[in-house]
């Protein structure tokens, strides 16, 4: 990166299938945008092909994907899947937060999902991960 | 995929990604994105570029999403740009124009890029005329801007788009406020939206009123009204119909050249005074820093004159060889 690069944290906070609870994403974005970070909001009820499309014309640095309904092992794999077929996938950072299971995050991180932050978790440390974990471009 | 010429090859090619990153650089003035911008001139020069400003929530995004449908009805590709504005605290935005283009998800034919206006106040961000480029060389037919959501002096985008159009909703204010300078000069084309709810007919009657005042030169453009509901999609084929005419208009009266010139002159001015202080900006730190300038101004050693002369001497030796 060059010294006069102003290069920002960009940012999906996209919600997937049919859960209607965006409470959460709408409480990250906020703290996301008062990081400084530049936050795109995907809306409700998203298909993960709208996702990958959302995210490869964006070009966004972090992908993070809220789910409470429970379909996230259907539903993760097919956005990796298309994020890859764009070859947008290496240097996305991926993160999931809502209420998974933890018998199914082995399955989710094999995926390809570098974090998953449940219920609880402070801003903080969802800010500072981003930051320590953005992959250089 | 840092490397400058591959990126041009992959857009020119139709690769999404390569656009996508294309903008980024730009935007975030990586290194080589002017190599960049340089290469895709040659492409450009395709599009209509058609640039929507109003007030926020006046219904600009959801237009935006029915004017893209439309012209994907008609298969042509479409590439957009919607600006939101920064945090002036953190430097941050949430750039939430993306959710209104339901009609348009899942089609990649469609080329929607939210950018934050980086502090920028005329209504666009600085990148937003190269990251326009982008999408002409990349092909889109055409390109439809979407301002910063503000509307006494959204500006901006005239110097960016071919064709305005300025959304102005029912009851917005009486033609006092239509008074103001900045709106009514810039649009082209006046859209008054959500035209089912109340008070849209006195907003259409004011509005043309004030348009009649307009000081127009004779073969001037006439601007025109056109009242649309951007959520059934009500009046957009008309507004579509305007735009052409408009388009037609530039193209049959040479209007299009003379614009093209002015923007390109503006360009041009713009790249030399921020090249030229940079420039300058390294003379100073040559000379010291700027804090040791003032200080010996402070000091009444010397004068703000003679730090002037002194620091751009170098550079006017080298303009009288």
């Amino acid at each position: 990166m060059s010294e006069s690069s102003q290069r920002k944290i960009r940012c999906l906070v996209a919600k997937v299938g049919l859960d209607g609870h965006d409470r959460g994403a709408h409480v990250i974005a906020r703290a996301f945008r008062d990081a400084g970070f530049e936050v795109i909001y995907s809306g409700l009820h998203q298909s993960p092909d709208d996702i990958v499309q959302a995210a490869v014309q964006e070009d966004v640095d972090v992908l993070g994907i809220s789910i409470l309904s429970g379909a996230h092992n259907t539903l993760v794999p097919k956005v990796v899947e298309g994020l890859k077929e764009y070859g947008a996938f290496e240097d996305t950072l991926i993160l999931v937060g809502g209420i998974i299971p933890d018998d199914d995050r082995p399955e989710l991180e094999d995926a390809g999902v570098d974090a998953i932050f449940g219920p609880g978790t402070p801003m903080e440390e969802t800010i500072q991960f981003i930051r320590e974990n953005t992959p250089e471009r | 995929m840092s490397d400058t010429p591959e990126l041009v090859s992959d857009l020119l090619d139709g690769q999404h990604r390569a656009l996508a990153r294309a903008i980024t650089n730009i935007e975030n003035r990586t290194e080589g994105y002017r190599d960049l911008v340089a290469a895709l001139h040659e492409h450009t020069g395709h599009a209509d570029v058609i640039g929507i400003t109003g007030s926020p929530g006046a219904g600009k995004s959801t237009l935006v999403d029915k004017l893209a449908k439309s012209y994907r009805d008609q298969g042509l590709t479409v590439g957009i740009i919607a600006v939101d504005p920064s945090s002036p605290f953190s430097g941050g935005a949430v750039l939430g124009d993306r959710i209104r283009m339901g009609s348009n998800v899942g089609d990649m034919d469609v080329f929607f890029r939210s950018m934050s206006a980086r502090g920028n106040l005329g209504g666009l961000s600085t990148a937003t005329s190269d990251a326009v480029k982008a999408l002409d060389a990349f092909g889109k037919d055409k390109i439809i801007i979407e301002t910063v959501g503000a509307g006494q002096n959204e500006i901006d985008i005239v110097k960016t788009a071919d064709t305005v159009a300025v959304l102005v909703p029912p009851s917005s204010g009486d033609d006092v406020q239509m008074l103001k300078a900045g709106i009514l000069e810039i649009g082209d084309v006046f859209v008054v939206n959500k035209a089912d709810l109340a008070g849209a007919d006195k907003t259409f009657q004011e509005l043309r009123g004030m348009l009649e005042l307009r000081d127009d030169e004779e073969g001037d453009w006439e601007p025109e009204i056109v009242e649309t509901v951007a959520n059934t999609g009500e009046g957009v084929d008309e507004l579509i119909d305007v735009f052409q005419s408009h388009a037609d208009w530039l193209d049959e009266t040479g209007a299009r050249e003379d614009v093209e010139r002015d923007r390109y002159a503006e360009e041009i001015r713009t790249l030399l005074r921020n090249d030229a202080s940079a420039l300058v900006e390294d003379e100073i730190e040559r000379r010291g820093g700027m804090d040791d300038l003032v200080s010996r101004v402070v000091e009444r050693e010397t004068d703000p004159y003679t730090v002037a002369d002194d620091v751009l001497e170098p550079l006017r030796d080298c303009l009288d060889e």
